[in-house]
């Protein structure tokens, strides 16, 4: 008997717009709110309604055997509200089928946990609240940004009254191990651990639409079989994914919507079982503590931060931020908490990677010409934002 | 005083430096009673020709091939191979020449034939090809006014072959007119055809006018031109309105600004240097860096590797009035170049009140009082002249009433003056 755990990640960043000097001292405004209304109404019309439609409906002929888990970065949800409030209700109406889990992270889909252990804490609260005051329910269930994980990080959050934590079951760190078991945090084995089938998860994240693949075109019977097959034994098989990979990364019409709902109803046909990530949690005995003291996360072939910790500008970019903290907490301004956590959202930092090779591309549209243009512009909005806390 | 003058550019059609400081001193000739037939590659019939009668080199029809000008055609022939032979002969002009054709069995003798060139007078991909037509152009022009001028004054390499090929043909006295050196824009890694062209320019010219002394030092040393056929005349500026512009401050902490190219000549790393330096001090200070270039990258590296990009910021290429904009919001305006002719904008800083700092290793450095002089390479001088300027408005009120005064003394007038003593000296001393 099989076991299928589904996660899907929603995040919008709030993009930034043209901020030169001259804006300095004279313009408030930081966030590009032409590109992002664009943006999330076309995914909200490509992605989250039709997909949203077909997980109601698959929810329903399999009478509740469907189960999926999501989160939604804070920064989504306030676009949503903003520009696209038929998506927030249709992941309401998913909420109420009680076969969907909502699952905590950061707010703003930022970097807090490496840089700032108050700020985190402060950013779960912030997200943890949101989900329950949207989709009444209260997460168990944390997902880092990016997958990021170390065992510091495990740590922290089990003493936010967490039991499981979603993170990417990157080679390096699991060596002979398999990513189809649960396993538990090193320093704290009550945090259970459950980790992405990078493999499974990336064939539809990156390789469904790409036809220089040998397995090109992926059917739902092949998919099944790989699932099925003795290379991939074990307690459950955790396929974590963007959800903008449905209808969005990968178009309608590469076949996506009637690949996933033939997948799922083949799936339950043949008795695979969907279960949430709490419910892996509860029912599965881990089978090893992982020690990871380094952190990882699912960006790039190299699974590790230096997507956003890899030059001297996006350490320059991170430091100057983050030091900003104690002015942010001093001045209480809910303007001012705004700008802070719109300026948090890890996207800002990817932009500035100069690294040569990265598989994220797909999901990361960079909106700069170059990571020197990302560098600058964010440059010129943090310091009017320094000015202003300073004044 | 009749001068034929060889240009690449004029206002309002200009890319650089050049096309302004040649307007002026055009200008500046006038009042001082001569008169100038300036001929540039393109001219669009916008050009304000009250002082100047604007020639267009696209509208010659010149001769090509001729003996006279057979070595300037042999140097830069290579070049030439790919372009059309007759790219815009008109229909007449291709009628007549076949008429000759059928009559003579040939063009006339051997190799030679007429032919308009439409220039592009810009600094594109075929520069060479139109710097060595503009040459023949220059002959035809000589031939043409014949009588009509008294000295030949060509500016800049972009037009020496022309200077050289218009005295071969009159036999009057050459004058060039040196506004930057491939030193300058390369340092020590010329680019040898320019370089050429450049020495065969002040070797054929009867008198060589550099536009600073530094500027004559290096005619005189690494071109090696003989110093009594060289001397320094000073640029001047013109400012189109007396008023400075007054942009709204909204940032109320002192701007320490560099505008210009982000290139080796410019020594814009000495500016971030500085700037590191300043702000342990003085951590209130913003600086900006306008402008474009090859070094711009690395230039960020370094001010994020620094720990100073929340007051370090960048603006990328300004315009016209965005130039005139960060003049209004700069306290302090900083040009370090490491090798620079002369240096024009320190003087539209001071017009804006600017107090400005200048490399010792510039033009304007010689005729500038009212600046603060340093070496470019001595970082901690540099970031004391800045703290002293934004810290001290003694100082900087002092730099800024005098520095207006002093620049609004600068005029063209006394340049032309010095220029036709130049051409007056040409022409009577031979040498």
């Amino acid at each position: 008997m099989k076991t299928i755990c589904l996660y899907f990640q929603i995040h919008q960043p709030l993009r930034l717009k043209k901020y030169r000097f001259f804006n300095m001292g004279v313009d408030t405004n930081y966030t590009d709110d032409h590109l992002n209304r664009t943006t999330v109404r076309q995914v909200t019309e490509k992605c989250y309604l039709p997909m949203n439609e077909l997980l109601l409906s698959l929810i329903k002929r399999h009478a509740g055997a469907l189960r999926v888990s999501f989160s939604l970065s804070g920064t989504a949800i306030e676009q949503m509200r903003q520009y696209a409030p038929e998506a927030l209700d249709s992941f309401r109406r998913l909420a109420e089928t009680g076969a969907v889990e909502f699952v905590a992270e950061t707010y703003s889909h930022s970097l807090s946990s490496i840089t700032s252990p108050e700020e985190f804490k402060k950013e779960v609260e912030l997200h943890t609240a949101l989900t329950e005051e949207l989709f009444g329910q209260k997460p168990t269930t944390f997902r880092n940004t990016e997958m990021i994980y170390s065992d510091a990080i495990g740590e922290a959050v089990s003493q936010m009254g967490f039991t499981a934590m979603i993170t990417e079951g990157a080679k390096h760190i699991l060596g002979w191990k398999s990513s189809n078991y649960l396993y538990a945090n090193a320093i704290n084995p009550r945090l259970k651990l459950l980790l992405r089938n990078a493999r499974l998860s990336d064939d539809l994240r990156y390789r469904f639409s790409d036809r220089t693949w040998n397995e090109w075109p992926l059917t739902a019977d092949k998919y099944l079989s790989w699932i099925m097959s003795d290379n991939n034994q074990g307690d459950v098989i955790n396929l974590f994914l963007d959800y903008e990979t449905f209808g969005y990364h990968q178009n309608a019409d590469t076949g996506i919507f009637d690949f996933f709902s033939h997948l799922i109803d083949k799936a339950i046909n043949e008795g695979i079982e969907f279960i949430t990530p709490k419910a892996v949690a509860e029912r599965f005995q881990p089978v090893s503590v992982l020690h990871i003291p380094y952190a990882i996360s699912w960006t790039d072939e190299e699974r590790d931060l230096t997507a956003w910790f890899g030059n001297e500008l996006q350490n320059e970019a991170i430091s100057k931020l983050y030091a900003q903290r104690d002015k942010v907490y001093a001045a209480n301004n809910d303007e001012f908490f705004h700008v802070w956590r719109i300026l948090q959202n890890s996207n800002h930092f990817y932009y500035m990677s100069t690294k040569w090779f990265s598989d994220n591309s797909v999901a990361n549209v960079n909106p700069y010409g170059s990571p020197y243009e990302a560098f600058i512009n964010y440059m010129n909005v943090l310091s009017d934002f320094i000015r202003r806390l300073e004044a | 005083m009749r001068v034929l003058m060889f240009g690449w550019e004029f206002p309002p059609h200009i890319a650089g430096g050049l096309g302004t400081a040649c307007y002026g001193l055009t200008r500046g000739l006038a009042r001082a009673g001569a008169e100038v037939i300036f001929v540039v590659p393109k001219a669009y019939g916008d050009e304000d020709q009250r002082f100047v009668r604007v020639l267009n080199a696209s509208e010659v029809e010149a001769e090509y091939g001729n003996a006279v000008m057979g070595d300037i055609w042999e140097r830069v022939k290579f070049i030439h191979i790919d372009s059309n032979i007759v790219p815009y002969a008109s229909e007449e002009e291709f009628a007549s020449e076949g008429e000759k054709a059928k009559k003579g069995g040939s063009f006339r003798d051997g190799d030679i034939w007429r032919e308009r060139f439409n220039f592009s007078g810009k600094y594109g991909t075929n520069l060479m090809e139109e710097v060595s037509r503009f040459a023949v152009v220059g002959a035809e022009v000589a031939r043409m006014l014949e009588g009509q001028f008294d000295v030949i004054h060509a500016h800049d390499w972009l037009t020496y072959y022309a200077g050289i090929a218009a005295k071969r043909i009159s036999g009057k006295p050459l004058v060039v007119h040196i506004h930057a050196t491939e030193y300058d824009r390369s340092g020590e890694n010329v680019n040898t055809t320019v370089y050429n062209i450049e020495k065969a320019g002040m070797s054929a010219a009867d008198r060589v006018i550099a536009v600073s002394h530094l500027t004559e030092n290096i005619v005189v040393n690494k071109y090696g031109i003989d110093p009594r056929k060289v001397c320094a005349v000073h640029n001047a500026v013109r400012f189109a309105s007396n008023e400075a512009d007054q942009a709204e401050r909204a940032i109320p902490d002192k701007i320490i600004t560099f505008l210009g190219r982000i290139t080796f000549q410019k020594g814009p790393e000495y500016f971030v240097e500085a700037a590191a330096k300043v702000l342990k001090r003085e951590p209130k200070a913003r600086f900006v860096m306008a402008g474009s270039g090859d070094m711009l990258n690395g230039i960020i590296r370094r001010v994020a590797k620094l720990g100073i990009s929340d007051r370090f910021h960048f603006t990328g290429f300004l315009r016209g009035e965005e130039v005139q904009r960060m003049f209004a919001l700069s306290d302090v305006y900083v040009m370090p170049s490491v090798s620079e002719p002369f240096g024009i904008s320190p003087l539209e800083a001071m017009k804006s009140n600017v107090p400005v700092i200048i490399s010792k290793q510039s033009g304007v450095a010689e005729v500038l009082k009212y600046a603060i002089k340093v070496d470019y390479w001595d970082v901690d001088a540099l970031a004391d002249a800045i703290y002293g300027l934004i810290k001290y408005p003694a100082l900087s009120d002092m730099f800024i009433t005098k520095g207006q005064e002093e620049v609004t003394a600068m005029k063209w007038n006394n340049a032309a003056l010095k220029v036709i003593d130049v051409y007056k000296d040409a022409i009577n001393n031979p040498l």
